[in-house]
C-alpha cells in the first residue's frame, strides 16, 4: 500500500503518496493548491517564458489518482488556478481534459486566495464545503474539530544518516489536516515556519508524500 | 604614429625608466587589427597595452571613447585607474579614465552612457550590458582599441564567450576597432589568438622573454599533514615563519571556505599581530577594496586569498607566493607563481603546502612538471548557446535587429566562428517564443517580428528586467550576509543559498575571517551577529573546481609503479607503505577497488585517477548499476583520483560493475535523471534567461517567482526532451561535468585488469574522501528504506496513533 490510513473527527481517511486525500466512505478525493496556469501567469507578468506543461502534468497525476480511487466526488481545495486570468486562458485541450474528468462526477471548486470567484468551468463553486463530520476550506480558520484545508504548501525537511530529505507533506493533528500543494511548479513552506508551528498542535504528524505516504513527527526545529 | 610614440618614449626616459623589448614592440605595432602579447606577470603587460593609447591621445585629442580595457576582475580596474593617473598627468592629457563594473553606482553608469570617458575600464559582463542600450551606437562610434587583459583566464570560461560576442557587436558598430590581448604563459597560444581575432588564422603574437626559472619548493613542516582534510591548518606555524621572513606573502587556496578557515587559524596563532588580511570573491566589496589599497601601499605582510588574486597587475612588494593545497594543474601554478617578486628579472619564489598526505604526492608531481616546463592543456568546448541566447536578447534591448546580419556578426566572434545557421535560428526561436514543442503564449512572446522582418522586444519595459538578469556568468545563487541592526547592518559578504538553507538560528560560520552567528533570514539577506567564541560550521562556497590534469595523474601513477619516493617526506612514504600493507597501491595499468564497512554503511572506493569530472560520472553510472541490483546506494563523492560510493548493502562483486559496454550504453539514459545534469541545467537556464536570478529587489514586490530549476528540468525531460535548454545541458554535461572520454581512457589503460581488496575498515587512501565536499545524493530505494526504518522506530514509541 502506498498510502497512509488515519482518522480525523471519527472519519476514516487515506493520505495518498501523490499528495491527494481520499475519503473512501464518501468516495471523495480532495486535492489542494493546483495553481493551474502558473507558467502563463509568470509570462504575463513579464517574467521568463516557463515550459507550458505544468497544467497537463498536474491533470495527468490527478487523472491517475481518480482512476486509482474510482472517486465520484472531487474537491479542489482552493488556489486551483494561479489567478483569475489563468482559468480563462487555459487552452482548449486542457479545458476539455477537465471536462472529461468532471463527467459523471460531482466536482467542487473551493475558493482560494489566488482564485476568488467562480470560473467558466463546470462544477460547483463554494467558499467552504461542510461534509459532516468534516469541513473543507482553503485556509484553516477555525478551532472546530475535523477541518481539512490547504494554502500553506507544507514541506518537511529531515536529515537521516547524513542525507537531507525534503518532501511536500500533509500536516495532521487531532483537530485538522493541512494538505500539501498538489500542482506542478508549486513551491513549499517549511514546517518549521512560525505560522505552521502555531497552527498545529505540538504532537502533530507530517505525512510525507513520495512513492509511499509515511508519517513522521512534524519537524519543528 | 612614430611621432606619437616618440612623445611617450621621451616621457619614459624622463622618468628614468626603460622599456622592455616587448613593450617597445607593442608600441610600434599598434596599427595591427589584432595582436596578442604573452608575458609572465610582472613584465608590465598592462603598460605595454596602454602605451599606444597614451601615445595616440597625446598627439590627437579624442572625443568620446578611445580605448576600452576589459579584465575578468573588478579589482583590477581600480588599480589601473590609479596607475594611469601618473602618465596622464605628466603628459598633460585632458582625458577621463573611468571604471564601470558591477560595483559602479547606477547614477555614474547613466552619466557614462551620456558622456563616455576616453578610457573605460570594465568587465565582460558590464560590457555585455553596455551594448544593450539604445545609445550603444553612439557610445562606441569612435572606439579605437580594446585591450583584453588576462585573456588566458577568460578563454577558459563562458565569460570569454560573452566577451567575444560583445566584441563582435563593437566591430559591427566600429569596423576599424583594433584588439589587443594580454595573456600569461599558456600551452596553446594559437587557440587564444583565434579567440581574440575571430579568425582561424589567428593573429600575430608578441612573446616576451619568460624570465628566470622560478624558485619553487615544498614547505618544510615538522608536523606532517593530516590524512584527510583540505586546508593547511597544520602548517600555520611554518607559514607564519615564512611571512616573518618576507615583505609581503600571498597565500593561495583552492576554495573560499578553505581560505576562511586558514585565515581564522592563522590569526589564532598570530601572536606578533602581523597585519594579515583575507581576500576572496564572496567578501563585501568595500572590504575587498580596503585590502587591495592596503596591499598596494605595502601595509600588509600577508593576504590569504583564492583565485580572486590570481590575475593582476603589479601588487606592490609581493615576494613570496604560498600555494595551500595541491594546485590541480600545472599551468595555474605557473601563472600564480609568476606573481611573486614582480621584478621581472628576478626569479619568482613559491612554496607549496599539501593539505593532506595524498596531496603530497600530487604536489611533488606538480613541482617536477613545473621544472620540466610541462604545462597541461584542456580544450574547452566552443560556441555555448546559452551565452548566445543572452546576447541576442541584449542586442534586442538596444534596438531591432536583422537576423541575417546578426548571424553574420556573431560568426566573427572567436568561439562562434563555426556556428550553424540552424543553431542560431533555434536560439532566436528560444528568445522569441520560449522554444517549446507546445506552441503557446503568442501575445506574450519576449521578442516579436516586425512587418519589415526585424526582431524587436515586444515590450520595451522588459529591458530593465532583462538587464538585471543578464550579466555575470555564475552558477551559484548567493545571499548577502549582514550584521543584524535595526536599520541595515554592515555587509560582510555572501554565502551560497544552499548553505544558508541548512542554517538554524544559533549556527555559527566563518565569513571574512570572523565567526558569526546566524540570527535569521529576512528579505533574502542573512542576518548575523558576532560570535567570537564558538567553533564555526563551515560555509560552503562553490567557486571554481578544477580537476587534476591527465598529465599530473599520469606522473603520480608512474611514481607508484616505480616506487619512486624521491622528494617525498618520510611521513608520506610511511603512509604509502601503510596503504601498501593494508590494501595496495594504485598502478598505471590496473584499477584498484576497495570495499569496507563504516558507521552502518557499506562503501566502495574506486581509484580511477581520471580527474574529478570523470570520477563523478563514474559515481553516477555505478550508483545506477548498484540501484538496479538492489544494493540501495545512498550517495557518492569524487575527487581527482577516486570515487567513494556508500549504501545500505555490501558490494560483494564490484569487478562485475566495470564492463565497458555496459557503462557506455547506460550513459545516456542514466544521465537524464541525475543531480549532476540538474546542476548543469540550472546554470544554463539562468544564463539563457529561462530562470531569473534571486534578486532581493524583485522579491519584495512579489513579482518574482523563484523557480526550482529541478522541477523545470523534470518537466522538460518529460514533455519536451529535445528543448534547446536540454540540448545545451546535455552537451555541456557530457563534455565538462561528465568527461566520459577520460573514463574511456582509463578503461583502455587497464584493459580489464582490476584488483579488488575487501577490507575490514577504511584504507589510508580512502580517508580524504570522507571529508570531501560535493556529495551527490542518490534518490532511490535507499531513501524509502531509511524513511521506513525511521517511521517504524517512531511508531514503536508511544503517542503517534490517531
Amino acid at each position: 500500500m502506498s498510502s497512509y490510513h488515519f482518522t480525523l473527527a471519527g472519519a476514516s481517511l487515506v493520505a495518498l503518496g501523490s499528495g491527494a486525500l481520499w475519503w473512501p466512505e464518501k468516495n471523495l478525493l480532495c486535492v489542494s493548491d493546483l495553481h493551474l496556469g502558473k507558467a502563463d501567469r509568470a509570462m504575463r507578468q513579464g517574467g521568463p517564458m516557463l515550459p507550458p506543461y505544468e497544467t497537463r502534468d498536474t491533470l495527468y497525476r490527478l487523472e491517475a489518482d481518480i482512476t486509482l480511487t474510482r472517486a465520484e466526488v472531487i474537491v479542489c481545495l482552493g488556489d486551483s488556478f494561479d489567478d483569475k486570468l489563468s482559468g480563462d486562458r487555459l487552452p482548449e485541450a486542457e479545458l476539455q481534459w477537465i471536462s472529461r474528468l468532471q463527467t459523471g462526477r460531482r466536482w467542487i471548486w473551493i475558493e482560494g486566495n489566488h482564485d476568488p470567484g467562480p470560473m467558466e468551468l463546470g462544477g460547483t463553486y463554494m467558499s467552504a464545503l461542510p461534509e459532516p463530520p468534516l469541513v473543507f476550506r482553503h485556509i484553516s480558520s477555525s478551532q472546530e474539530n475535523g477541518e481539512i484545508s490547504g494554502h500553506y504548501h507544507p514541506k518537511a525537511q529531515i536529515s537521516l544518516r547524513g542525507k537531507s530529505i525534503s518532501k511536500p507533506c500533509f500536516l495532521l493533528d487531532s483537530d485538522r489536516l493541512v494538505l500539501p500543494a498538489y500542482g506542478t511548479f508549486t513551491g513549499g513552506l517549511k514546517t518549521q515556519s512560525d505560522v505552521l508551528c502555531c497552527l498545529m498542535r505540538p504532537e502533530a504528524v507530517a505525512i510525507l508524500t513520495g512513492k509511499q505516504a509515511r508519517p513522521i513527527q512534524m519537524p519543528r526545529d | 604614429m612614430t611621432n606619437s610614440a616618440d612623445i611617450v618614449l621621451k616621457w619614459i626616459s624622463s622618468k628614468g625608466w626603460h622599456l622592455f623589448p616587448h613593450q617597445r614592440d607593442m608600441l610600434h605595432s599598434a596599427d595591427l587589427p589584432a595582436q596578442l602579447l604573452i608575458a609572465p606577470t610582472g613584465a608590465g603587460k598592462t603598460l605595454a597595452g596602454f602605451l599606444p593609447t597614451l601615445a595616440e591621445l597625446a598627439s590627437h585629442p579624442h572625443q568620446g571613447l578611445h580605448t576600452i580595457y576589459v579584465s575578468p576582475l573588478k579589482a583590477l580596474t581600480a588599480d589601473i585607474k590609479r596607475n594611469l593617473m601618473t602618465p596622464i598627468h605628466d603628459l598633460n592629457l585632458d582625458i577621463k579614465v573611468e571604471d564601470r563594473t558591477g560595483d559602479t553606482s547606477s547614477h555614474i553608469k547613466r552619466r557614462q552612457r551620456a558622456d563616455p570617458p576616453q578610457i573605460l575600464l570594465t568587465t565582460p559582463e558590464s560590457l555585455a550590458l553596455l551594448i544593450s542600450y539604445p545609445e550603444a551606437t553612439k557610445i562606441f562610434a569612435g572606439v579605437q582599441r580594446v585591450l583584453v587583459d588576462e585573456i588566458h583566464a577568460l578563454a577558459e570560461s563562458k565569460r570569454g564567450d560573452q566577451l567575444v560576442l560583445a566584441l563582435s557587436r563593437l566591430n559591427g558598430i566600429c569596423p576599424t576597432l583594433r584588439r589587443v590581448g594580454l595573456s600569461a604563459t599558456v600551452d596553446d597560444p594559437q587557440a587564444i589568438t583565434e579567440l581574440l581575432s575571430g579568425s582561424a588564422d589567428g593573429c600575430p603574437v608578441c612573446l616576451a622573454d619568460g624570465g628566470p626559472a622560478p624558485d619553487i619548493s615544498m614547505l618544510k613542516t615538522d608536523v606532517p599533514p593530516p590524512w584527510s582534510g583540505a586546508g593547511g591548518r597544520y602548517a600555520v606555524e611554518p607559514v607564519l615563519e615564512q611571512i616573518k621572513q618576507h615583505k609581503t606573502t600571498l597565500i593561495f587556496h583552492n576554495t573560499r571556505a578553505q581560505a576562511e578557515i586558514f585565515f581564522h587559524h592563522l590569526w589564532l596563532a598570530n601572536n606578533d599581530h602581523l597585519p594579515i588580511a583575507i581576500h576572496h570573491g564572496s567578501l563585501d566589496r568595500v572590504q575587498r577594496q580596503n585590502v587591495e589599497t592596503a596591499m598596494t601601499a605595502g601595509k600588509l605582510r600577508a593576504i590569504v586569498c583564492t583565485g580572486s588574486l590570481d590575475l593582476g597587475i603589479d601588487w606592490g612588494d609581493v615576494d613570496l607566493v604560498i600555494q595551500i593545497g595541491a594546485p590541480k594543474n600545472v599551468k595555474r601554478l605557473v601563472q600564480r607563481i609568476g606573481r611573486a617578486n614582480h621584478r621581472y628579472n628576478a626569479p619568482s619564489k613559491a612554496l607549496i603546502v599539501p593539505a593532506n598526505r595524498f596531496e603530497i604526492v600530487e604536489c611533488v608531481a606538480a613541482l617536477e612538471a613545473v621544472i620540466a616546463n610541462d604545462l597541461d592543456g584542456e580544450k574547452r568546448g566552443s560556441k555555448p548557446l546559452d551565452v548566445l541566447c543572452q546576447h541576442i536578447v541584449l542586442v534586442a534591448c538596444a534596438g531591432p535587429f536583422d537576423a541575417d546580419e546578426l548571424y553574420a556578426e556573431v560568426c566573427t566572434a572567436g568561439s562562434y566562428s563555426a556556428l550553424s545557421r540552424a543553431d542560431f535560428d533555434q536560439c532566436v526561436d528560444f528568445c522569441t517564443t520560449g522554444g517549446y514543442a507546445l506552441k503557446r503564449y503568442d501575445q506574450w512572446h519576449r521578442l516579436m517580428r516586425q512587418p519589415d522582418g526585424l526582431y524587436r522586444l515586444r515590450d520595451l519595459r522588459s529591458a530593465a528586467r532583462i538587464r538585471m538578469n543578464a550579466g555575470t556568468i555564475q552558477d551559484s545563487d548567493t545571499l548577502k550576509v549582514r550584521l543584524q541592526r535595526r536599520r541595515g547592518g554592515k555587509p560582510l559578504g555572501e554565502i551560497e543559498e544552499a548553505f544558508a538553507a541548512t542554517l538554524s538560528p544559533g549556527d555559527t560560520f566563518l565569513i571574512g575571517g570572523q565567526v558569526v552567528r546566524f540570527e535569521n533570514l529576512r528579505d533574502m539577506t542573512v542576518e548575523v551577529s558576532r560570535q567570537a567564541n564558538k567553533k564555526p560550521k563551515i560555509a560552503v562556497f562553490s567557486g571554481t573546481k578544477f580537476a587534476t590534469s591527465t598529465q599530473l595523474s599520469a606522473r603520480i601513477l608512474s611514481r607508484f609503479a616505480t616506487k619512486n619516493w624521491s622528494g617525498l617526506p618520510r611521513h608520506t612514504v610511511h603512509w604509502l607503505e601503510q596503504q601498501t600493507r593494508i590494501s595496495t597501491l594504485p598502478l598505471p595499468d590496473r584499477l584498484l577497488l576497495e570495499t569496507f564497512p563504516r558507521q552502518d554503511l557499506h562503501h566502495l572506493c574506486i581509484y580511477g585517477f581520471a580527474g574529478r569530472n570523470a570520477q563523478q560520472t563514474l559515481g553516477l553510472l555505478l550508483s545506477k548499476q548498484l540501484e538496479a541490483r538492489g544494493l540501495a546506494p545512498l550517495g557518492f563523492v569524487a575527487t581527482d583520483y577516486a570515487t567513494l560510493i556508500w549504501g545500505l548493502e555490501p558490494i560483494k562483486t564490484p569487478k562485475s560493475l566495470f564492463d565497458p559496454d555496459d557503462l557506455e550504453q547506460g550513459l545516456g539514459d542514466w544521465l537524464a535523471g541525475n543531480a549532476v545534469m540538474k546542476r548543469s541545467f540550472r546554470a544554463v537556464a539562468t544564463i539563457s534567461g529561462l530562470i531569473e536570478r534571486n534578486l532581493p529587489g524583485l522579491q519584495k514586490s512579489g513579482r518574482q517567482a523563484t523557480f526550482s530549476s529541478d522541477i523545470l528540468y523534470d518537466t522538460l525531460l518529460k514533455y519536451d526532451p529535445d528543448h534547446l535548454m536540454m540540448q545545451i545541458t546535455k552537451s555541456e554535461a557530457m563534455r565538462g561535468l561528465v568527461d566520459f572520454s577520460r573514463i574511456r581512457q582509463m578503461l583502455d589503460r587497464i584493459e580489464g585488469r582490476i584488483d579488488h581488496r575487501a577490507l575490514p575498515h577504511l584504507s589510508p587512501f580512502s580517508a580524504p574522501l570522507f571529508l570531501e565536499a560535493g556529495r551527490v545524493p542518490v534518490e532511490g530505494q535507499a531513501v524509502e528504506r531509511l524513511i521506513s526504518e525511521h517511521t517504524e522506530a517512531l511508531i514503536k514509541e508511544a503517542g503517534l496513533d490517531f
